[in-house]
């Protein structure tokens, strides 16, 4: 296979799906990158778990207020509507449904929607931060990922071999090769890379991609691509 | 009624070996730096207290804070959810050498957890971990048709929490995302202390903004120009 999206590419892609207004949170560190590609027009309100609502883009260096953070510990600014809260209230808006989009990284994606996305296995200090919590209650709970591993090896599976995050939580992945629903327990492929030939696509997916009616072709902005 | 102090080192004398301690913050935001280092120059002095258990998000950065009381050997356990850091070496390496314990607890379970140690409310059920290695050995219970995990209370001996404006009797307001933890843990330990920022007298505080009533408050000391834990980082900082 000679190409795939950027990480960059994949972001825009996922940003296209979020409506103006939507109630957004962003995993540490590459969904991060979601916030930058949100389309002219609409105006999406971020969460983050350490009780911020609808903050701003990152200060300019130097201007940092250390008090003022997202979840991944890097430095936000406030903007009109900004909202301060404690944890409790910021995981009610996460279990309690009033999110309407989580976007995730993963190590895995099973084609049930279970995400393994926390731990690679015994060795060293287990981590688990909000994972756990974000993919319960956003109405919808996406992942941005490559398609295979940096050794070749399909992410998206029929079963998860890592430890779990959550089960039967992931409705949509937004992969470096293609757009892939979950329903009913499969995966269904809704766009593919027009240059990939549907045997390329399925070869490189641990289980079987379905198809329900026409397939997109997943175009993205030519200038991301080495972003 | 005055529930203000006059020293950092009076804040935090009563803290005995073995205490369970809840610290507020999530990394350097709300970090009460002078209490923690006033705490361990207690340690420093009088070899206590040891063996404690330490409640926050995370599990120390640097040399300062949470980490200089691991270095310093007065953590046994800690809970969190997040041991990670820009530098988390010392958490590191005393996890792997086996000198410290590790609960490993969701983050909006771990607030939770805390809420509900405040309120009075012993477990409650949540789907956060339902089917999860986090989960085992816990009880589930399926409310109209979903799975979910129980999970139990989180109380302590003391909270050691910074705010921003605090008044005689303990009413306290937060600055910026430096809140996260602090108000659960302000309810949920039997002892509260706080640092705060300026020291105002009752009336100072406008009640409707007042996030954390004087009821859950036992004691204050002003600190005046706190550090904050990512700039002493930034800057290389050891404690002591």
């Amino acid at each position: 296979m000679n190409q795939k999206l950027s990480n960059a590419q994949i972001a825009w892609r996922a940003a296209q799906d979020i409506e103006d207004g939507a109630y957004v949170n962003l995993g540490i560190g590459f969904p991060e990158m979601v916030a930058r590609f949100q389309p002219p027009g609409r105006e999406a309100i971020f969460h983050t778990e350490n009780g911020v609502l609808g903050f701003g883009r990152a200060p300019e260096p130097g201007q940092e207020d250390w008090d003022l953070i997202n979840a991944g510990k890097k430095a936000i600014t406030l903007k009109p509507g900004t909202a301060f809260f404690h944890h409790a209230d910021s995981f009610a808006m996460v279990r309690g449904g009033h999110l309407d989009v989580a976007i995730l990284g993963a190590y895995e994606v099973a084609e049930t929607g279970d995400l393994a996305n926390w731990s690679t296995g015994p060795k060293g200090v287990p981590a688990v931060g909000g994972a756990m919590d974000l993919v319960h209650g956003a109405k919808r709970v996406a992942v941005i990922t490559d398609h295979v591993t940096k050794k070749g090896q399909p992410k998206l599976v029929e079963r998860c071999t890592l430890p779990l995050t959550g089960v039967g939580c992931v409705t949509r992945v937004y992969s470096s090769f293609a757009v892939v629903d979950i329903e009913g327990g499969r995966f269904v492929l809704r766009e593919k890379l027009p240059s990939l030939s549907m045997e390329e696509l399925q070869n490189a997916t641990g289980a079987k991609l379905h198809v329900e009616g026409a397939v997109g072709d997943l175009i993205c902005p030519e200038e991301l691509a080495d972003a | 009624m005055d529930k203000r102090l006059s020293s950092l080192s009076e804040a935090v004398t009563d803290i005995q070996d073995g205490a369970t301690v809840m610290i507020g913050g999530f990394g350097g935001s709300g970090a009460p730096i002078e209490l923690i280092h006033a705490l361990i120059d207690r340690y420093l002095e009088t070899g206590s207290p040891k063996g404690l258990t330490v409640i926050n998000n995370n599990a120390g950065n640097g040399h300062v804070g949470i980490a200089a009381m691991i270095e310093q050997g007065m953590v046994a356990k800690m809970i969190c959810s997040f041991p990670r850091s820009a530098d988390p070496t010392v958490f590191t390496q005393a996890y792997l050498a086996g000198e410290i314990e590790l609960e490993l607890v969701p983050q909006g379970t771990l607030a939770e957890r805390i809420r509900a140690g405040g309120a009075g409310i012993p477990g409650f059920f949540t789907p956060t971990s339902v089917g999860t290695d986090l989960a085992e050995g816990k009880p589930v219970q399926q409310f109209d048709g979903r799975d979910y995990v129980m999970e139990r209370w989180l109380k302590a001996d003391h909270a050691l929490i910074k705010a921003e404006l605090g008044d005689s009797l303990g009413n306290l307001t937060y600055r910026m995302a430096a809140r996260n933890f602090s108000p659960l843990m302000a309810m949920a330990a039997a002892k509260t202390v706080v640092q705060v920022t300026k020291a105002v007298e009752p009336g100072a505080i406008d009640p409707e903004v007042i996030v954390t009533p004087g009821i859950f408050v036992d004691a204050l000391v002003e600190v005046a120009n706190p550090a904050q834990e990512e700039e002493l980082n930034r800057a290389g900082a050891h404690h002591p």
